[in-house]
């Protein structure tokens, strides 16, 4: 099969893995630093004869992906992180409305206005539900180019197989820094396309509503707890996450997205110093790889959770690991990476015995 | 003309939560009888607003949808850019419109998109329980402007249509009443005209409704239909606004 290779920014990569997946609709506000993405999706939208809607606001935006779905298409929105907060009464209404759709947060420093640096603040909000209700979103954590894309144009056929949002979670410094990009010429939209449940006019059928109000005694419930089965089966099928060298690790390195990849570099650096680190990298923010860190500390590991925020995740490793004198942390903000030597400093102070010093 | 009291094919035969008096019902029927008139049932995507009309798709028998309060043109926008041969509208009091989607209705104007909106205003917001809204009237008292509403505390009624009329992208305003036989007539006219703006790809019309909530104006249905005719046109005029 012929392949398509060229150099794309991580943001174009999102926009290029959305159209591949067939959507069709996108809405978005301009903010920094997820711009090139929006005026991505405006030229090649017009292309595949799709519809490119710059809206008044982020709220406008996320409501027009909700009436887009309702109506079968695969819609998508994107914006960071101030942009994605405005969203979150939408999200709420899609997960109540149980309506597909995929979000892009193109995370920047916070709280408030922050800056337009890389951060990863936002992993409560979107692992933790960021709107009103009880609800969750499938969250993919891509760490290169090439992941931005796969993980965008799969993202539709979660969101369509589950009829919810799948929220993709990258940062400045992977939206906007420019990789090798490779797919094949001919990929086609993945998942079940078609929606029987979609609003198109009760023509030869009986008329419907999408809605998320449901005030008659005990329904409510029983919405909730069947969106809690499918929760759980979703967390049954679809955690995602990739290892490196654990087969041994005494040290055992998290990080998602861009730590990801600086993650890994300190583990050879580690490693060539004689230290058994490795690496666990989430590729699914929600569900959690809890099952896989809960083993690996059998296996007797010890953990140094590394973010760039003040610590999000690393709570969720320390449910996993039930343990916390073996979990560790390390994190930068407000647009701070930590750096590789960071990282293998912090493993060497937390972790190499003091005897044998 | 027995032929008025039958049920639109659109309707629902449930029995209507609204009040004694209340013009929801009202409007609602006229919309279902154009939508039959027009043969629209089965190409119709409706969007309801928050407020005391959310239930809208218990009364109307065709595809409906809710929107979160206010957002209802931009959940209809995405409606019909999806769908453009289908007919779209929304139904929206006046804290959905004219208060938390101010925003929403404008940039929906102002892109001209082809939806129609159904606006109803009776100047409060009744499902939560009767406060001030950016159409109640000067010197109206509700929960949330006790004193009355006072111009230099809360400012002035919102004329909405008047405000949408300065844009390029609509096409069709009319504002009309409920109070008198002739004005429901006038009412459906101008529903229907909206309905065919729509229908014809002409752009966005809307059609505000002056409408009676007798529960929070703290009045019997006859004597709220004799305050719109008496106190309510004066501020919100009647008759076609734009187009
Ligand atoms: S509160 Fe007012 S608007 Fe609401 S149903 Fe009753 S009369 Fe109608």
């Amino acid at each position: 099969m012929a392949k398509i290779k060229y150099l794309s920014t991580g943001n174009e990569a999102c926009g290029e893995g959305a159209i591949r997946a067939g959507c069709r609709f996108y809405a978005g506000y301009p903010i920094t630093p997820q711009n090139e993405l929006t005026a991505y999706m405006s030229r090649r939208m017009e292309e595949e004869k799709g519809i490119f809607i710059q809206s008044e606001s982020e709220l406008s935006a996320v409501n027009m992906v909700m009436g887009a779905s309702a109506a079968g298409a695969r819609a998508m929105t994107s914006s960071s992180s101030p942009g994605i907060s405005l969203k979150q009464e939408g999200i709420s209404y899609l997960a109540g409305m149980e309506l597909p759709a995929v979000i892009i947060n193109v995370m920047r420093g916070g709280p408030g206005l922050g800056n337009i640096s890389p951060a990863q603040g936002d992993y409560f909000q979107s692992t933790k539900g960021g709107g009103h209700g009880d609800y969750r979103l499938m969250v993919y954590a891509p760490s290169t180019v090439q992941e931005m894309f796969e993980m965008t144009y799969r993202a539709f056929g979660k969101a369509d197989k589950y009829r919810m949002t799948v929220m993709i979670l990258a940062d400045g410094m992977l939206g906007q820094m420019m990789e090798p990009l490779e797919f094949d010429e001919d990929i086609k939209p993945e998942g079940e396309t078609r929606k029987p449940w979609a609003m198109t006019g009760a023509e030869g059928r009986e008329a419907g509503s999408v809605k998320s109000l449901f005030l008659g005694e005990g329904v409510l419930e029983d919405i909730n707890d069947r969106l809690q089965a499918k929760y759980r089966k979703i967390e049954a099928a679809e955690c995602e996450y990739e290892e490196y060298r654990t087969e041994d690790a005494e040290v055992v390195i998290t990080g998602y997205g861009t730590v990801g990849r600086i993650a890994r570099s300190a583990v050879d650096m580690l490693r060539s110093e004689g230290v058994k680190a490795g690496l666990l990298r989430p590729v699914t923010l929600w569900p959690f790889p809890y099952e896989r860190l809960r083993e690996l500390k059998g296996k007797g590991a010890r953990f140094l959770a590394v973010e760039m925020s003040a610590g999000q995740m690393v709570e969720d490793v320390r449910l996993a690991v039930q343990d916390d004198p073996k979990v560790s942390f390390l994190g930068r903000t407000g647009g701070g990476i930590p750096s590789e030597g960071e990282i293998v400093e912090k493993a060497r102070e937390k972790f190499t015995s003091k005897k044998e010093k | 003309m027995s032929t008025t009291f039958k049920k639109p094919v659109s309707m629902r035969d449930n029995v209507m939560h609204y009040c004694p008096g209340c013009g929801h019902g009202l409007i609602h029927r006229l919309v279902c009888e154009v939508i039959d008139e027009l043969g629209l049932r089965e190409k119709t995507i409706a969007i309801a607003p928050v407020g005391c009309a959310v239930l809208a798709y218990d009364y109307w028998d065709f595809d409906t949808m809710e929107a979160p309060h206010g957002r209802t043109p931009a959940v209809a926008t995405g409606v019909k850019r999806v769908l453009p041969d289908r007919f779209v509208f929304t139904y929206q009091g006046d804290g959905d419109l004219a208060a938390i989607g101010t925003s929403e209705i404008i940039h929906a104007g102002n892109r001209g998109e082809n939806i129609s909106v159904v606006f109803v205003n009776n100047g409060v917001y009744g499902m939560t329980g009767g406060q001030m809204a950016p159409t109640t009237l000067i010197g109206q008292a509700t929960a949330t402007s006790q004193y009355k509403r006072r111009p230099e505390k809360e400012g002035f009624p919102l004329k909405i249509l008047e405000m949408m009329a300065l844009l390029d992208g609509v096409v069709y305003l009319e504002r009309t009443s409920v109070h008198s036989p002739k004005d429901v007539l006038n009412t459906k006219k101008a529903v229907k005209r909206s309905f065919e703006t729509q229908i014809g790809n002409k752009g966005f019309s809307m059609v505000e409704v002056l409408s009676p909530c007798p529960t929070y104006w703290g009045l019997s249905p006859v004597e709220s239909m004799k305050r719109i005719e008496t106190e309510v046109v004066k501020e919100y005029p009647l008759g076609v606004i734009k187009g």
